[in-house]
């Protein structure tokens, strides 16, 4: 099957969200469709799969021009998609989410379980996708569960299968996999549009890139042929530093002690396992490690949002170990927590309120009951500005900001004001290129002016680059310290593994 | 069929503007679910084919409800007698909304303040510029402690403010009920729960008590009292400092916590400022409508505040209008059921169709054929980097 996107626009009220987009997919092909935040790569999507209507333009299926009033139709004609956010029922089945809606019956109406396991494992060992019909999908890991829901795509016979962000919350080993299912999936005859922000991800992948800037298609490109570098500045517009570019640190006295630090999650299960370290003034620490080995946990202990059961932790040579969040705020802690819409927003405030949501009680915007609510949207205009947040106004909800945008609101609070120390957790996580650069940059300013910084990431190359000094974590324990300009990423990698490279004599 | 385009056109204009507008949608499409209930419940004129007396009823019905509550100074009066207390209600369950809180719990709060204003009321005589505020200010702290334990309850355990407000509901009543057999309360003559008199100087005063002449006038200074809960309310939640806590806790707990807010001391306190609201509501419908309490002074006020702060939106504006409406109905209803034969229980059901339109926005929209652009669909596939 042949898709054709022609001429596609798209207008929202003072946006066009696509612009006169022509696409082709052909059959056994990945097209990566690759853009920053709010490029139109959504809307463009949504167009394809029957949930806006196109303005001009039209869809073309094997020559012939088709109209999609709804997801049905689109499914219909054979394109799936998957979403970034799983619709399956966490108590269910791998099988009986599999046929949710499309159910195979007997006699009487009744659902035939065995049919549907059967057709799971069918499409299951044709596609090589290891799933095993009865079990629970709340048990199941992440990207198991995005098996599944590419089973559902399957079963439903899709020519063209779209993935939005498909690796966004996949471990490193699983996005392995994940491209190893897409390549059957090309195999098996079948078209993939490949929906993506990470420029490494798309020329692993597609056979060709579609860069989108601006609702438009500003050109297509060969991964074979192209580089990182030049597909991110056709994406930004203007030439991107990948690189962190920094200057040596001049470490000074230490700002941060951790001592012998355990922390227990809800369960009661050790989190964080006796855990020692420090971070000196003017020095990046990066904590490298598989999600879920205890940085969650180790941040919360040290910004305060949750009990350490023994060490200690100290700023400045002061006991801070039960301090609470408003008292480190205070004392010159900043925090860019890990989950932006869920800690670090509140969606349905304002941009401008946003920004002051961790300092709103300071002498600068209350006088302790009332609120200076001018003094606010002054300071709101300003960081604006300053950190390139993109609104058409301090007074929008911070939750119709698209992700890059959102996380620099975060950063602006957090850094816009004289800190001892800063701690950033998957500072750009969901965030297109052009924001990336920007945050990193702003992260080595803050560390040159002598601020202490401790960055939690688990995307390897973002720690490589930012820190000084890196520390693996695994199973709760600090497993290494390493010196990222003499170590490879394979070396980290290992050790994020919970093994250890057989030449190298550290930790 | 011009018409019906124009119509529709309207109503895609007021689709687009505003929830304001979506209200006053819900409130027609009730008044037209209502029409068809009276033609029903008017069975015989139906039988008799009199589709024209029907109608007929019908309107004689609405029209009544304008009469009985904005037609008159007295209507206006009673209108604004039977809004006092839901105003005052309404801004409870809001506030406590607006804090992320169910507060089911304004009945129980308005008893709580109810009983300690009466105490002031009757133990006192005058001066009335002394009495009467201090009265409704023990309303006020009264029902705010009775507010406070669901509130302390829910920071210390967790236990969850609904489950606890109910039940404190049913437990003011019986302590109502007890206070009202005491001495301390119980008026002297009588066997039956019903309490000593408010004195003279210590009522409320009311609000037309300027005309000599017109006793009827019910309205009394507790409406004063409501607006400014209504202008205190709006005034705390967008300029004070812990009215911001208060939304930003309500819209999002954990980014609230992250924050450094003390978010156990926003719960108790966001239950107390509810139960205070709720017990002003409580002087006011003792000192004012009432002079005295018995058994069941409270209603069902503090339930149908609920739906006021959800027709509201818990705005302060949306719930003191949304509180007018619903009073206006109480008053009108009783005018209607005067001089039609339609009961006033068809007020119940209309302020009922009122919140479900309210409650299913989509189903107005479908109802006046407003086409809307599904932007909200694009929440499912909005992409983390797109």
């Amino acid at each position: 099957m042949q898709l054709e996107l022609r001429g596609i626009t798209k207008r929202f009220p003072g946006v066009t969200a696509n612009d006169n987009v022509n696409l082709t997919l052909k059959t056994g092909e990945v097209l990566c469709l690759i853009g920053e935040n709010g490029a139109g790569k959504s809307t463009l999507m949504n167009v394809l799969y029957g949930m806006y209507k196109p303005d001009e333009g039209q869809i073309v299926l094997d020559g012939e021009s088709v109209v999609f009033t709804s997801p049905a139709d689109a499914i219909a004609a054979g394109i799936g998609m998957l979403h970034q956010h799983f619709m399956l029922v966490p108590v269910f089945t791998v099988a009986e989410n599999v046929v949710l809606g499309v159910e195979p019956t007997g006699r009487l109406g009744s659902l035939d379980i065995d049919k549907a396991r059967e057709m799971v494992r069918e499409v299951s060992d044709r596609y090589n996708l290891n799933l095993d019909p009865d079990a629970i999908i709340e048990d199941l890991p992440v990207g198991v569960q995005q098996r599944v829901e590419i089973v559902k795509v399957l079963l439903r016979d899709a020519k063209v299968v779209v993935f939005d962000e498909p690796t966004a919350v996949l471990t490193p080993k699983e996005i392995i996999e994940f491209f190893e299912i897409v390549k059957t999936l090309i195999a098996a005859g079948r078209g993939v549009v490949f929906i993506t922000h990470k420029l490494k991800e798309a020329l692993n992948v597609a056979d060709r890139i579609a860069v989108l800037r601006r609702g438009q298609v500003v050109g297509e490109v060969n991964p074979k042929a192209a580089s990182e570098s030049q597909i991110a500045e056709m994406m930004v517009g203007r030439p991107v530093q990948l690189i962190v570019d920094k200057k040596p640190h001049a470490p000074g006295e230490v700002v941060l002690e951790v001592k012998d630090l355990s922390v227990v999650d809800a369960d009661g299960r050790t989190m964080v396992d006796h855990v020692s370290f420090n971070v000196r003034a003017g020095e990046v620490v990066g904590i490298a490690g598989v999600q879920g080995n205890g940085q969650t946990e180790l941040v919360d202990a040290l910004t305060g949002l949750r009990n350490s059961t023994r060490g200690s932790v100290a700023l400045d040579r002061q006991d801070i170990t039960s301090a609470s969040p408003r008292v480190r705020h205070a004392k010159g802690i900043a925090h860019i927590p890990e989950d932006r819409q869920r800690q670090g927003l509140v969606g349905g405030l304002s941009v401008a309120e946003n920004l002051v949501l961790t300092r709103y009680h300071d002498e600068e915007f209350s006088n302790g009951i009332i609120m200076d609510w001018p003094a606010a949207h002054h300071a709101a205009e300003n960081l604006i500005a300053e950190y390139d947040v993109r609104t058409p106004s301090p007074d929008v909800e911070a939750s119709t900001l698209s992700g890059g945008n959102q996380q620099k609101v975060i950063v602006a609070r957090e850094l816009s004001r004289p800190l001892r120390l800063s701690i950033a957790a998957q500072p750009t996580r969901g965030v297109d290129v052009g924001s990336i650069e920007y945050i990193h940059s702003r992260i080595i300013k803050e560390r040159d002016t002598g601020t202490a910084v401790l960055i939690v990431s688990t995307e390897l190359d973002e720690v490589m680059a930012l820190s000084d000094r890196l520390l693996v974590m695994y199973r709760g324990k600090i497993v290494a310290d390493l010196d990222p300009k003499v170590t490879s990423a394979m070396d980290v990698g290992l050790y994020m593994a919970g093994s250890r490279p057989s030449n190298t004599v550290n930790a | 069929m011009k018409i019906v385009v124009t119509l529709r056109k309207i109503a895609e204009r007021i689709a687009r503007t505003s929830s304001f507008r979506l209200t006053l949608l819900a409130v027609l499409s009730a008044m037209v679910v209502g029409a068809f209930i009276i033609v029903l419940s008017d069975i015989n004129k139906l039988q008799n084919g009199d589709i024209l007396g029907a109608i007929k009823t019908v309107g004689s019905a609405y029209w009544a409800l304008v009469i009985g509550s904005v037609g008159s100074l007295r209507a206006i009066s009673a209108t604004i007698n039977s809004a006092t207390p839901l105003i005052l209600c309404g801004v409870s369950v809001a506030v406590a909304f607006k804090a992320g809180l169910f507060n089911i719990g304004a009945t129980g709060q308005m008893l709580a303040g109810g009983m300690a204003a009466l105490w002031v009321g009757f133990a006192m005589d005058g001066p009335g510029f002394v009495q009467v505020p201090l009265a409704v200010l023990a309303g006020a702290l009264g029902g705010a402690a009775y507010g406070a334990i669901p509130g302390i309850l829910k920071a210390r355990t967790g236990a969850h403010e609904v489950i606890t407000t109910i039940m404190l509901n049913n437990m003011a009543g019986f302590l109502v009920l007890w206070l009202l057999k005491t001495n301390l309360y119980q008026r002297e003559d009588r066997t039956d729960p019903i309490s000593k008199l408010v004195t003279a100087p210590g009522h409320l005063p009311r609000l037309f008590g300027f005309m000599d002449n017109r006793p009827d006038l019910i309205a009394h200074a507790g409406f004063v009292v409501a607006i400014l809960a209504v202008i205190v309310y709006s005034w705390f939640l967008n300029r004070s400092t812990t009215g911001f806590e208060f939304r930003a806790f309500g819209m999002n707990a954990d980014a609230a916590q992250y924050a450094g807010m003390h978010t156990k001391r926003l719960t108790v306190m966001a239950m107390m400022f509810a139960g205070g609201f709720a017990g002003l509501a409580g002087s006011a419908e003792v000192l004012g409508t009432y002079g005295y309490a018995s058994q069941n002074f409270a209603g069902n006020i503090g339930y149908d505040a609920i739906a006021i702060a959800l027709l509201g939106r818990s705005t302060p504006l949306g719930t003191l209008f949304a509180a007018l409406l619903f009073g206006a109905l109480q008053a009108g209803g009783r005018q209607m059921q005067a001089n039609t034969d339609v009961p006033i229980d068809l007020i119940v059901v209309l302020r009922a169709l009122i919140v479900m339109f309210i409650a299913a926005p989509l189903l107005i929209k479908a109802i006046w054929r407003i086409k809307v652009e599904p932007t909200s669909l694009g929440q499912a596939f909005r992409g983390q980097g797109s």
